[in-house]
This record gives C-alpha cells, structure tokens and sequence, in this order.
C-alpha cells in the first residue's frame, strides 16, 4: 500500500481559543453514536458552535472569513480526553489537513498522524503572531512544511516542532502502518509463542 | 541489568523496530466495544483481512446500553444499530462477545479483570483511554484509536513509541474518609493533567501495597486524566489471589507456573526510573473537583480559587472553568446545591465502592429534590450487590439502583444531566458537556462523597456526614 508522502500542507488558518480543548469539545459524546465515521465533520465542536435550537453562537468556525481554513490553530494539550478517533476524524472531515497547536495530548497526536494530520508544536509568541497575521488577513496562506519543520504565513516564517517519528512517518508515505505492520507474520507468530497467555 | 515492569514486559512483546523508529508491539489482550470497534471492522472489511487472532479479543456493550429498560430493540434506533453492529462483527470473526444476555455484560474495564482476562505481565489495549485501569495488576494496558484498533485486528500488533517511566510513591497512612479516588484527584492536581505526557506511572509505595485491587484499579484507571497513558502496580499476593479462580485464569500445574511467571515482571528493587515523586498520604483529604478539568481539583475543606490569586498564565482558563462552573469563587466548596448523584463508572462502579457507599448511606435519606442514580460497573457487580442487599440499602435511601453499564459518565445512553444541572459523580472526567447536557456540570469525587452530597443536597464533607473517624479497611 503506497501512501502519500506528506511533506507540507498549504492552506488558511482558523484559531480556536483556549487551551485544554478536551475530545469531549471536539466531538461531544452524542454524535458518536454511529458505526461509520462519514458525516462527523458536521459535529465538529458542536456544543460550542451552536445553540441548542440549532443555531449559530459566535464561534471563529462559524466566522464566514474564515470558512475556507483546512488549518486549525489552538492553545496547550489540544485533544486531551479519550482516545476516541471520532475527534481528528471529525477535525479531518470538517477539512482540516494540519494542526498547530501549543501541545497536544498523546492519544490525540497518534490518531491524527495515523490519518496523516500532521500536528505542528509552536511556541505561543509564534501562534499568536500567525493569529494576528490570519486575523489581519484570513486569506494569507499558511504553509506546514513538514519536513523542515517550517511554519509560513504571509511573508513570515517560524520554526516549529513535529515529533521524530512522526515527521519520519508523514514524509515517507508510511503514517498508516498497517502494511509495514503485516510485513512480518512468522516473527508476530514467534513472539505470540513465547507467551503462555496467548495460546488458544 | 535490573529493569522496571514497564521494560520487562515491552521487551517480551517487541516484535522488531519499525521503519519511523516507533517499536511493533505484540497486544497479547485486545478489548473492544460498540463505540469505537465498528468502523476498524469495516476497515478491516475495506482492506479485504481477517481478524488474526480472534481468541484473543473480547468484546463487551457498556457506552450505550441503557440502564433503566435494557429490553431489545432499544428506544434509540442508533443505540440499537450499534450493537446489533457489535454483535455482528463478533459473531463473524470469532471474537468472544460478553453480550446482554450473556450475564457478564458490563463496562469493558470492569469485565476484563471480573472475567481473568485481565493478567500481570501482559499487553491490553481497548479503543478507550480508560483501558490504564487494567494496569493495576502489573499489566501494560493502553488505550488505542480505531485505525489502530484496526491493525489489532488485522495483526495483534501495533505501533507503538517506548515511553518512558516515572514512579510515585505514596507513603504513610490515608486519613479516615479518605479513599483511593482522592489519592488520585490528589495526584493528578498537583502534576497536572499534562504532567504525565510521554509517561507511564509506576505507583509504589505503603499507600498502594495497601489497597484493594479494585482500589488499585480507581488509581491506574484515571492515570490517563494525568497525561499518562499507562499506570501500573506491581503484581504482589494480592493480585494473585483476586485471579483465582476466575473464569479466564489459569488453573492446575498451570496456575502455579503462572504466577511463578507473573510474579518475574515486578519491577527489579533497583531499578531506574526516569523520574520519581513522593506524595505523603498524610497530607491527602477528600478531594474534590470545582473546574472543568481533573487537574482543577481541591480538598473538601479548601475555597474555589480565584482568577486574581492564579497565576498569570492560568488565569484564562481559571476564568474559563468558574465561569461555566457557576460557583462562587473564593468561597467554600462545600455547600454548594447539587442536582444529581451518579455512583458507578470504570473509576468507582465495583463492588467494593457500592460498599463502602452503602455501609454510610443506610439509614439516610436522598436529599429532597436530588435524583440519585447507583449504576453496577457489570452484571456480575450487579448481581453480588442483590445477593447482599446492597440495591435495597441504596433503594431505601432513595437512589435509583440501574443496570450496568457506563451511563452518566458521558452520558451515550439516556442518562443524561438536564440544563445547567450540577452532578456529584463518582466518574472520571468533569469536561464541558461531559454528563450529557452542554452545559450540565460536574463535581468528580468518591462514592462516599457522592453518598454524603446525596445526603445533604449539597457539596459535603462525607467524614462530617457520615461521622466517619476510623480508617475503614476495604
Ligand atoms: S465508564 Fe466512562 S470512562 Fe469508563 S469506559 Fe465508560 S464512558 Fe469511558
């Protein structure tokens, strides 16, 4: 299975407040109830975004500036909470490709490399100034390059972090593993072997 | 070289080192329910594979299964799909499925260890970040997305990154009243809910060596709100003993060679951490949670901080919590009205928490206008609770005794806070909209604090409540 290598996201940028943005507030547990993950993307934070008839409170993704982001800016430990995949796939679904945040929570940063999110650590001087720069602007383009661990905007750039292995596995085409996973059966079937709790 | 758990049991599961430097790690335990298994089955069905190891996956139904009517077809067609889902993918790969009628049905942290499944020097991983709680019995239990559940499927392997290991001690002698919940509010307060990134928690020390293993399993259950992905005991006699004889235990000549076996994952004595803390039990009172965040937690006797006296840069979401909390800022936190009390969830809906509730809680009476809901962590929880007439004891006082299942912790199911309702709860996590209303709110605390809120109507202190002055043994 050839994936694609992904080595830099361009697109506009949206910042959603906050620091602690918890899988909760990403996707409330109510739109979890569902045994595909098509159609999340409307639920992306949904209680915060909208009243309980349905709706719209002020919330920068109900901001028509901007409405064709695909790059999503936040504070520390976005994504913490429950290891729940509905959260990034929601994010990916809505049209995020990228994340740039201050940190991210553990579970949170593996599922969206698996989806071949790439997940930016900024500084919070730099995040702001990207925010300053979309807010001034929304249009302005934003460019993660992942394998220079760049972030561009405008004419201004900042150096940024995504983790090693991360960074290894987006640039090669190898953020799913299931393949390089099934490449080694016999020594899965070795190992399995050695373990008592493991046979049938 | 002498090595931590954590190290021993990697190693014996590292099957090689992959190509983006992460280890592929063999998952001898795959647990799995109806939330976030149906869509790797269908990944699995996309990418035309079949389940490699089918015996060792177990499956149960716990986030949506009401608690009240449990009659199939459920009330919410979705609710009802899901496990019509569930029930579907296991019967046509094999997986063992602990369904409704089955009698052993209950929240998937509750039932592996319940069934035997759960043992000391293995790897566990469930779609669900709870899946820590299996650690209290000196296993390697992390909690997986669904693509990942997928690669489970498909190989009983996955990606995984070595963490790193940081022991907290806890030493000397809890406080009456003061229970393995609160040894874990205490812990997550001060190390923060990010403090335990890139970590497992090895807990040490009297404080643990003490508890019950259902104790055990409240503190590595929510070493995930810590940051944490994994947390762990070592296995000592009393793990050894809670496995006899349960139904996935081994048994015989077996059983002896097992717990030979298990006992050599202990961490060695002289062993290297990567870091190491010291908490002194104390100095550890019934806590409690007044933010929208575990780490937001103070002791019962403390005020809800304000922003002012914070510092400056946790000054917003101090703002943030008090805000959508509605309390009073500066003031006591005992007091303040409750709307709703939940005793259940992974953390605390065992046996021996219904317990502990019940042995204060009779002779009381549920506050007037305070809807209180008990809710069995499995059907076998259930089941012994009726034997010993602990459902009539929590009956009486005016609770509402529910079938098992996850319930109000995140509220999938119809038990759900209504408006801006304040719940006393004995689950895991007090987020924003966590209990089932956007803007319901959530004080986490111990079942006997929930029972003493029950009581008062109010935020209390259970030791004042229930006059409670030894140290009661679990
Ligand atoms: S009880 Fe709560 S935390 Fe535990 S598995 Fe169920 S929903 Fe998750």
């Amino acid at each position: 299975m050839a994936l694609e290598k992904i080595t830099e996201i361009k697109g506009r940028g949206v910042y959603v407040a906050g620091n602690e943005i918890d899988t909760d507030r990403i996707i409330p547990a109510r739109f979890m109830k569902c045994v595909t993950f098509d159609g999340l993307g409307e639920y992306l934070f949904y209680d915060v975004r909208k009243n309980e008839d349905g709706s719209d409170k002020q919330h920068s993704l109900n901001d028509e500036r901007f409405d064709k982001a695909s790059i999503l800016l936040s504070g520390e430990n976005f994504g913490c909470g429950s290891s729940r995949e509905h959260a990034p796939q929601a994010l990916y679904r809505y049209g995020f490709r990228g994340l740039i945040a201050e940190s991210y929570a553990e579970i949170f940063f593996g599922n969206c490399t698996t989806l071949g999110i790439p997940c930016f650590c900024a500084t919070k001087e730099d995040i702001k100034a990207i925010v300053a720069a979309i807010e001034a602007d929304p249009s302005i383009e934003v460019t993660l390059d992942v394998a220079n661990e760049r972030i561009s905007f405008g004419d201004q750039s900042v150096t940024a972090v995504v983790r090693d292995s991360a960074r290894m596995a987006l640039c090669e085409g190898k953020w799913d593993m299931i393949g390089e996973l099934r490449e080694v059966e016999s020594r899965i079937a070795e190992v399995a072997g050695a373990l008592r709790y493991m046979a049938k | 070289m002498s090595k931590s758990l954590f190290e021993k049991v990697w190693d014996a599961h590292a099957v090689k080192t992959l190509s983006n430097g992460q280890t592929q790690l063999l998952i001898g335990t795959h647990l799995i329910h109806e939330v976030t298994s149906p869509q790797a089955f269908g990944m699995l069905r996309d990418l035309n594979l079949k389940v490699a190891y089918p015996h060792r996956t177990f499956a149960t139904v716990d986030h949506i299964v009401p608690t009240d009517q449990r009659q199939e077809p459920f009330a919410d067609p979705l609710a009802d799909a899901m496990i019509r889902e569930l029930r579907t993918n296991c019967e046509e790969t094999g997986v063992t499925f602990f369904d409704l009628p089955s009698g052993k049905q209950g929240i998937v942290h509750v039932v592996g260890p319940e069934q035997g499944i759960t043992q000391p020097g293995t790897t566990i991983a469930c779609g669900d970040s709870h899946t820590s709680t299996h650690g209290a019995f000196g296993a390697i239990a992390l909690g997986i997305g669904t693509t990942q559940i997928r690669d489970l499927l498909a190989t009983q392997t996955m990606a995984l990154a070595k963490l790193k290991v940081r022991k907290i001690n806890v030493t000397g002698k809890l406080g009456p009243g003061v229970y393995a919940k609160d040894v874990i509010l205490h812990i997550i307060r001060q190390l923060g809910v990010k403090g335990g990134t890139g970590f497992a928690y090895e807990y040490a020390g009297e404080v643990f060596d003490g508890f019950s293993m259902e104790e055990r399993m409240t503190v590595c259950n929510m070493s995930i709100e810590g940051g944490a992905r994994v947390g762990y005991i070592n296995p000592d006699e009393k793990t050894f003993e809670y496995l006899k004889g349960r139904p996935y235990s081994p048994t015989g000549d077996a059983w002896d060679a097992a717990v030979e076996n298990w006992k050599s994952f202990a961490s060695d004595p002289d062993c290297e951490f990567d870091d190491v803390v010291d908490f002194d039990a104390s100095t550890i009172a019934p806590t409690v949670t007044w933010g929208i965040n575990p780490e937001q937690a103070i002791s019962i006797v403390e005020k809800v901080p304000t922003v002012e006296a914070a510092a400056e840069k946790d000054q917003p979401l101090i703002a943030e919590a008090l805000e959508y909390m509605k309390l009073p800022a500066g003031a006591p936190i005992k007091g303040v009205k409750v709307d709703v009390c939940f005793i259940g969830s992974c953390t605390n809906g065992r046996l021996s928490d219904f317990e502990e509730a019940a042995k204060y809680l009779k002779g009381h009476k549920v506050a007037d206008g305070v809807k209180a809901i008990a809710v069995p962590g499995s059907q076998i929880v259930d089941l012994i609770c009726r034997e010993k007439g602990l459902h009539t004891v929590f009956e009486e006082a005016g609770f509402e005794w529910r079938g098992a299942g996850c319930s109000m912790c995140l509220a999938m199911n119809p038990d759900k806070l209504i408006g801006d309702q304040l719940s006393a709860s004995s689950s895991n996590r007090n987020f924003k909209g966590r209990q089932g209303s956007p803007t319901g709110r959530t004080v986490l605390m111990s079942p006997v604090m929930v029972a003493a809120a029950a009581v008062k109507g109010e935020i209390a202190d259970a030791r004042e409540v229930f006059d409670v002055k030894e140290l009661v043994e679990a």
